[in-house]
């Protein structure tokens, strides 16, 4: 265990040379969110006094992007799909095979200190920008739902960390993955809630989307935060969730076996 | 939305690396004044089209990627419209043309500029920048033009698609005039796009770590296709006077389903397209003399 202490150590101190990145990369991302947060305020004042837009009030709704930005910058990948690829594709992970290191905790590890230096980063701003809309911003109901929005973070992340892992392994078969990530990305973007609750769908359509992983990357915990899962149904979508990361494991697991016969160190 | 790395689907890493040394300008003398430009510029066009023909798949990939991405935007309007019938007075058929119109001015600006706007910090890092300064052409003519994104001109053919469907639904036939006018202001939206974003690419003669800053611009586009009613204050004033994201395509959508009540915000879009040009071409020879090259 100690070894992978050390990984993380190490992860930190290398993230940290990218803090004014991370700074500039919370920053510049405050612009889209307030532009649509915007929007959503003209479309409540057009609708009138008290207006409702599915089952959010204004104040629900703005909750709601804040929420999806804290649980963002918490769970996120940020750079892990692409350095793994080019792990891959450099014959870096030839090293790994030698060693008695497990890539894929060794990784995890990097991504745990990655978020961790993020944080610690874009915490002020973050905080700061949420107490200026305090008016708007719900607090959980009580402290259950709180702590189930906490374990839902987590399964959020390592979630999120699996796919990007699985799809990154891509790399042992094409030259040049970013398409792909790109591809899933973007049905993720959508059906995970970044750009709108998927409730304000079309039930029909909300359903379907159910059925995919990719609301538990993100709307799931916000939607537990806002205490709209309760009792058996947030036993039910912890249980779900949980399925989902260990089908990712597995599928990041079954990927590396595959890629790890074919690979053949190029110049490595 | 705080991954800008990801959600700008172009231009990523791994887009094959731009060899300097492959435009053929040897036999161009140097005597030629202006019109040895075109010149040199269709040489750099045969070279990018046979770099694309090497990666065909990843061509064609990064097309679908775009059209996802597009169509991404126009369902979230869809959504909101399921709620809503306008935000201020823009109607549902008004954003998608807006939406449209901002792929659009988005397209060619990635064809033309994108790839050597964020190259221009590789350039620097590398010292390969050298090579580019003694070639006796304009040096920002060279680091902005030599590389076209051929897959972008496919995907601004689909928001035109997009914007001519939006102008049938609303029964609306511009005159020629207006699509005249029209495709002039994104012009004008188009300059100023490059001209910000190459003053932030001009940023990594200072830090050689400006690339962040300079994907972080893609955040701005984001706002350019929104409806300019929609904002207030500072945020309005900010991203109309300083960076005048709510001009580039609010003022030619504005024109063309005729919701330009003055001819005010037309001359200020010209205006601030003239500005940013200067101010960029003022930062790009400020940075220029912080170039030292790289120890090689």
């Amino acid at each position: 265990m100690a070894k992978y202490w050390h990984v993380i150590g190490v992860g930190i101190q290398n993230n940290l040379t990218y803090r004014f990145n991370f700074l500039a990369r919370t920053l510049f991302g405050f612009i889209p969110l307030i532009a649509v947060l915007y929007v959503w305020l003209t479309i409540y004042s057009g609708k009138g006094q008290g207006a409702m837009v599915g089952s959010y009030t204004l104040a629900g709704m703005i909750s709601y992007y804040l929420l999806t930005t804290i649980v963002d910058a918490l769970t996120a990948v940020n750079e892990d799909d692409w350095q793994i690829a080019a792990d891959i594709k450099d014959g870096n992970i030839s090293q790994f095979l030698l060693k008695p290191i497990d890539y894929l905790i060794y990784r995890l590890c990097l991504f745990f200190s990655g978020r961790l230096t993020y944080l610690a980063v874009a915490a002020v701003p973050l905080a700061v920008f949420v107490f200026c809309l305090r008016k708007y911003f719900v607090l959980p109901p009580n402290g259950i739902t709180f702590g189930a929005f906490l374990l839902s973070v987590i399964l959020t992340a390592l979630l999120q960390f699996f796919i990007s892992y699985a799809l990154a392994m891509l790399a042992f078969w094409v030259l040049e993955v970013s398409t792909f990530i790109f591809i899933v990305f973007a049905f993720e973007y959508i059906a995970s809630g970044h750009l709108f609750p998927l409730d304000i769908l079309p039930p029909g359509l909300a359903q379907v989307l159910y059925f995919t992983p990719f609301p538990y990357q993100l709307y799931f915990p916000v939607t537990v935060y806002m205490g709209k899962v309760e009792g058996v149904e947030l036993g039910k979508g912890l249980v779900v969730q949980l399925a989902w990361v260990l089908a990712a494991y597995a599928l990041a697991r079954f990927m590396w076996q595959r890629g790890i016969k074919k690979y053949s160190a190029v110049g490595g | 939305m705080t991954k800008p790395s990801h959600s700008n689907p172009t231009g990523a890493p791994g887009s094959p690396e731009p060899n300097p040394q492959t435009p053929s300008l040897g036999g161009l003398s140097s005597a030629g004044g202006w019109s040895r430009y075109p010149r040199i510029y269709a040489a750099l066009w045969r070279n990018s089209v046979t770099r694309e023909m090497i990666f065909k798949s990843n061509f064609l990939l990064w097309i679908v990627v775009e059209l996802l991405w597009f169509g991404l935007q126009l369902s979230f309007i869809g959504v909101l419209y399921l709620h809503t019938d306008h935000i201020g007075t823009w109607t549902k058929w008004e954003v998608i043309l807006l939406i449209g119109a901002s792929h659009f001015i988005q397209q060619i600006f990635q064809a033309f500029f994108l790839i050597n706007c964020t190259n221009l910090s590789e350039l620097v890092r590398t010292g390969k920048l050298d090579f580019l300064l003694l070639l006796p052409v304009n040096t920002r003519f060279v680091v902005s033009l030599r590389q076209v994104d051929l897959g972008a001109f496919v995907n601004a053919v689909s928001a035109v698609g997009v914007m001519v469907y939006a102008a049938r639904q609303m029964h609306l036939v511009p005159t020629a005039l207006q699509v005249v006018a029209f495709l002039l202001l994104c012009l004008a939206g188009i300059v100023i796009h490059y001209s910000l974003m190459f003053l932030l690419a001009s940023i990594s003669f200072w830090t050689v770590k400006a690339q962040g800053i300079v994907w972080g611009y893609y955040n701005l586009f984001q706002i350019a296709r929104l409806p300019d009613e929609a904002f207030r204050g500072v945020f309005k004033a900010i991203f109309t006077f300083a960076i005048p994201m709510l001009l580039v395509t609010n003022v030619p959508v504005r024109l063309l389903v005729n919701k330009l009540s003055s001819p005010g915000p037309l001359l200020l879009l010209l205006v601030m397209s003239v500005a940013c040009f200067l101010v960029s071409e003022w930062g790009w020879r400020a940075s220029l003399k912080r170039y030292t090259s790289a120890s090689s």
